[in-house]
This record gives structure tokens, sequence and C-alpha cells, in this order.
């Protein structure tokens, strides 16, 4: 269950996409993004899941792979769409008890669901290209005008890159003590949410005292390599664009034009 | 048979790119009341098979039974498993989460649907076998004791479930030399006393060869050697060409031979290896009492 979460998760490659320099496909994805909020019609919808399709199959990152990421938010998608389905007034579709299906519901439920897949599928491929590490430079180089500002850039990045870092260490940690407590007999699979939660003690106390320890033994580690904050710190592999960079700078600006362009003319 | 492993095969990932093969065809017997150890180095399957002893994985082939009961049978009730095998995984301590000890303690038996007079007898006394006492230390929390102390109270939490075979995995690791020690007698105290099947994974080849009645060697998911310790530390280079070493006894042995000693290397008792070396040395030129008889 736990194995299921892909958000964050680097597939190893050395696609097109895979090589990109990070801010640019930082870039890329929140392009893609306003795209997604930008058009309102199917056809535009359309443009966005093959423009999507194109970067998965350039990736070469399986498509069981990534949608496995859509499972544990599967419910959220079904919400949406159910409650997308009742909310609009228009021509009837059909009748269920007091609630109306119309076809605007029908249409609007459709285009929701489908932009919430994409969104998550279009930022997961962010993370399934790119390694963590790479993610949270190219966050920090893109905010460094920021630190002009007073914004701690650096520091930032560094705190991301531990949370990320960390994210499979704790999952791992949660996967270890759920299996201890079963051996003890411990039952996470039935009884209503309020046992439920009352059970997840045995889980969430072991749980935060790992994490307490592991987040003092990391700070000890930085302090004995004379971790002094981010500020002055070099890169051992400095971003450079390349020329794919250029392209792929390209190809997102001429989708952004379509979709302002869907958004005028549709 | 009481505990019997079958044709055991576990497959990681499968059909991804990191598909690894865990278990391969394992298959062992124990007796009752006999202390097994497993030794392998890390990623050889050990965890995966302690795993499936207590049903928390599922095998792809093959069936594990313990006294008529079929743990890889996905219709045998959890908690029929739960009462036949206690696991103590690795570091056990880090799974302590109740406000006091004793309730930590009971909180595995109470699982199993145990309550009152017979709870408070099955903490006590799984609390003493680890060598606590549960009138001074029951009351308190399990965050104020040393390591140790913990470990031995995460044992004792499995231990109250009483179960028919007990598992430990690397029960020793990190603990200081004279902890080891204490601990190492405390689970040979328990397996006296409880009479039950133990397993004990471990790194130490002089512990297996002092405590275990059988050894089961794992090496890239097959049990590559199974037997008395005397049979699998008498073959120190085929466990040597898996990255494994022998007991001290037997490293010494070895090493004698090597320099032209025939010297038996199944000998795993100190007392009597001593004996045999004695024998064999010659005896010191400058002692003539030794000397004398030699020549006599």
């Amino acid at each position: 269950m736990i194995r299921d979460i892909t958000l964050g998760q680097y597939y190893q490659g050395a696609s097109w996409i895979h090589r990109l320099d990070p801010r640019t496909k930082i870039i890329a994805v929140l392009v893609y993004i306003a795209g997604l909020f930008i058009v309102h019609s199917l056809l535009g919808m359309v443009m966005c899941t093959v423009v999507l399709a194109a970067v998965i199959a350039v990736s070469r990152v399986p498509l069981s792979f990534i949608l496995r990421g859509l499972k544990p938010i599967f419910i959220i998608i079904l919400l949406t769409f159910i409650l997308n389905l009742f909310m609009y007034d228009g021509r009837t579709l059909c009748r269920i008890w007091i609630l109306t299906i119309t076809w605007e519901g029908l249409y609007r439920a459709v285009f929701m669901a489908v932009r919430l897949i994409l969104l998550i599928l279009g930022s997961s491929m962010l993370t399934f290209t790119t390694r963590p590490i790479g993610l949270t430079d190219g966050m920090e180089r893109l905010l460094s005008p920021l630190e002009r500002l007073g914004v701690p850039a650096g520091e930032i990045a560094m705190m991301m890159s531990i949370a990320l870092r960390f994210i499979p260490t704790l999952l791992e940690e949660t996967d270890k003590i759920m299996k201890a407590q079963q051996a003890r007999g411990a039952d996470f699979e039935t009884g209503n949410i309020l046992v439920r939660a009352r059970r997840m003690l045995p889980i969430l106390v072991p749980l935060f005292i790992s994490a307490f320890r592991i987040a003092q033994d990391m700070a000890m580690a930085m302090e004995a390599r004379c971790y002094r904050g981010a500020k002055g710190r070099t890169r051992m592999n400095p971003m450079r664009f390349a020329k794919r960079d250029t392209a792929a700078a390209i190809l997102m600006g001429i989708f952004l034009g379509a979709c302002i362009l869907e958004r005028i003319m549709l | 048979m009481p505990l019997e492993v079958k044709h055991l095969s576990h497959t990681y990932a499968k059909g991804e790119p990191e598909e690894t093969q865990a278990l391969a065809d394992v298959s062992f017997t124990v007796e009752d009341g006999e202390f097994l150890a497993i030794i392998g180095h890390t990623g050889s399957g050990k965890s995966t098979l302690l795993q499936h002893l207590d049903g928390l994985l599922r095998p792809d082939a093959g069936s594990i039974t313990i006294h008529g009961t079929v743990i890889t049978d996905p219709k045998t009730p959890k908690v029929e498993i739960r009462r036949r095998i206690g696991l103590v995984f690795q570091y056990p301590e880090y799974q302590l989460f109740e406000e006091t000890v004793s309730e930590d303690v009971a909180f595995g038996p109470k699982n199993l649907g145990i309550e009152g007079e017979a709870l408070t007898q099955r903490v006590d006394h799984a609390l003493r076998l680890t060598g606590l006492d549960p009138d001074t230390i029951g009351d308190k929390s399990p965050f104020e004791l040393s390591g140790g102390q913990k470990r031995r109270v995460a044992i004792a939490g499995v231990l109250a479930m009483k179960p028919d075979l007990m598992i430990l995995d690397e029960p020793t690791a990190g603990l200081d030399p004279q902890a080891r020690q204490e601990l190492l007698s405390v689970i040979g105290r328990i397996h006296k006393e409880e009479g039950n099947i133990t397993i004990l994974v471990s790194h130490n080849m002089d512990d297996v060869a002092r405590m275990a009645d059988k050894v089961l060697v794992m090496d890239q998911g097959r049990a590559v050697m199974f037997g008395t310790p005397r049979e699998v530390f008498s073959r120190g280079e085929e466990l040597e060409g898996i990255g494994l070493g022998v007991p001290g006894v037997t490293a010494l042995i070895r090493g004698l031979n090597r320099k032209g000693y025939h010297l038996p290397e199944e000998l795993l008792d100190r007392e009597q290896a001593a004996e045999a070396i004695a024998a064999a040395v010659q005896p010191m030129p400058n002692v003539p009492d030794a000397q004398g008889q030699r020549k006599g």
C-alpha cells in the first residue's frame, strides 16, 4: 500500500527529457499547469493530453509506472467527478432519486476529472525524470533572485532536498514499524474510522520518535561537515542550459500560445 | 514436523526493472525445542524468509507449516499465526509506543484476546524471563530505559504472546559487549524455559556455534547449507567463498592446519579444542619434563 505512492520518485533513465536542465523542466511544468487552467474546451483538454502523452513517450517512463501514482488520489478524482456531475443545470440526462444529471454536468465532470488527472501526471513527470537533488538545485537557482528580498532560497532548497531525501526513508521506516506491530497482532485493516485511527497510534508514536532521531543525527552529521548555511556554497555540477533547453522552451512557448489562442478563439 | 518449510520462493517487484528473486526454493525442517541459527550476509534473503515465517509476506510458491497450521495459507486467520509465531525485528526498541513498560508488553497478548489476571501474569512472566523486574520497571515509561533494557522490553512484548516459534532478527545488533552477553544468555534461558523453537539470525559465528542446534546458511536467496554447527563450520572454505566467516575456534584450528598440523576442524567447544591443540603442538624443547615424557 505504501509502495504505491510514486510522487517524488525518480525513474532512472537517459531520455531527452531526463537530460533537460531541471530549471527548464520546472518552468515547463508551471507552463503546463497554467495551460491546463487556460483552456476551457474539450478540444483544449485533448491538446493538453496529447502534449503529455508525447512527453511520456519521449521520456520512456513506462505508463504502468506513471499510472500507479494516480491510485492514492483516485478517491479525490472520483469525488470531483461526482460532485461536478450533479452541480450543473441544463438539459436533463437522467434522474436518480432527487438528483439530476445534466449533459452540462457530465461535460464538466469529465472536463474537471481529466484536468485533475493531467495536473497530477504532468507534475509527476517532473519528479519521474529529475533527480530530487537536481530538482532542489533548480528551485534554488530559480528562487535566487528573490534572495535580495530576504528570501533564504538556499536554505529553502536545502530543507526541500532533505525532506525529499527522507520521504523514502520514512516510508521504509513506516513499513518496518507496521510490520513489527502486525507481528505483535496489531490489526490495521478492520474496524470503523475511529477504531482505525486509534489503532494508528502504535505506528505514529514510534514513527515520530524515529523522525526526530533521524533529524538529530542528520543535523549532527551536517555540523560535523561544517555546514553553516547555504551562503557561499558552490556546486559540484554547475547547471548550464544546452541546446535542447532552448528547443524545449520554444515548444513550451508554442504550447502556451496555443492554449491562449484556444481560450480567445473558442 | 513442528516447523516445515517447503520449496519457498519469493520475488520482489515482479515485472519491474528492479525485480529481484529474494528466495529461491528454500526448504528445511526444525524439530520441537530446537535452536536454529540463520546466517548469511546482507541481502541473502534472511529477512524475507523471516517475514514469510510470520505470515507478513506471501510466497510465490511453497509452504510453511508449524504444528499443523499452514502459515502460507491465506485462509489461516492472522490471530492464529500470531499465536504460533513471535517475530522480534531488528532494533525492536523502535516499536515501543505505550506510556508504561507493562502496557507495551501487554499490547501483543491483548491483540490475541487475553485479558485480566491472565494478561498481568503473562506480562510479569515475560518481563522476568528477560531479566527485568516488573515491580520496579513495569510502571516506568519505556523511553526512560537504557538501550539494552528497551530491547529486553521489546523482546518481552513478543514473548508475552507465548509463541511456539520465537524468531529473533539480529537481537544483539548495536549493543555494547556486556549488554550483548547478557541478552544472549537471556535468549538461551528463554529457549530452555519455554521449550519452544527459537530461530536466531546472527552475524556472530561464535554465538551461533555456542547456541544453535542447527544452522541454516543463506546465500542469494538459497539455502546453501543446513546442518549442525559442526557440519556447517567444517565447510569453512565454502563459507568464506560466500563471504561468511567461521567461529574463532575454527579459524584458529584451520590456521594451525595450514601450518602443517592435523587437527579436527569440526571442533567447536573451546575446552575440547584447547586440549586437542595442546596434544598436537610439539612440546617446547626447554621443558625437560615434557621432553622426557616424549622420549620415554
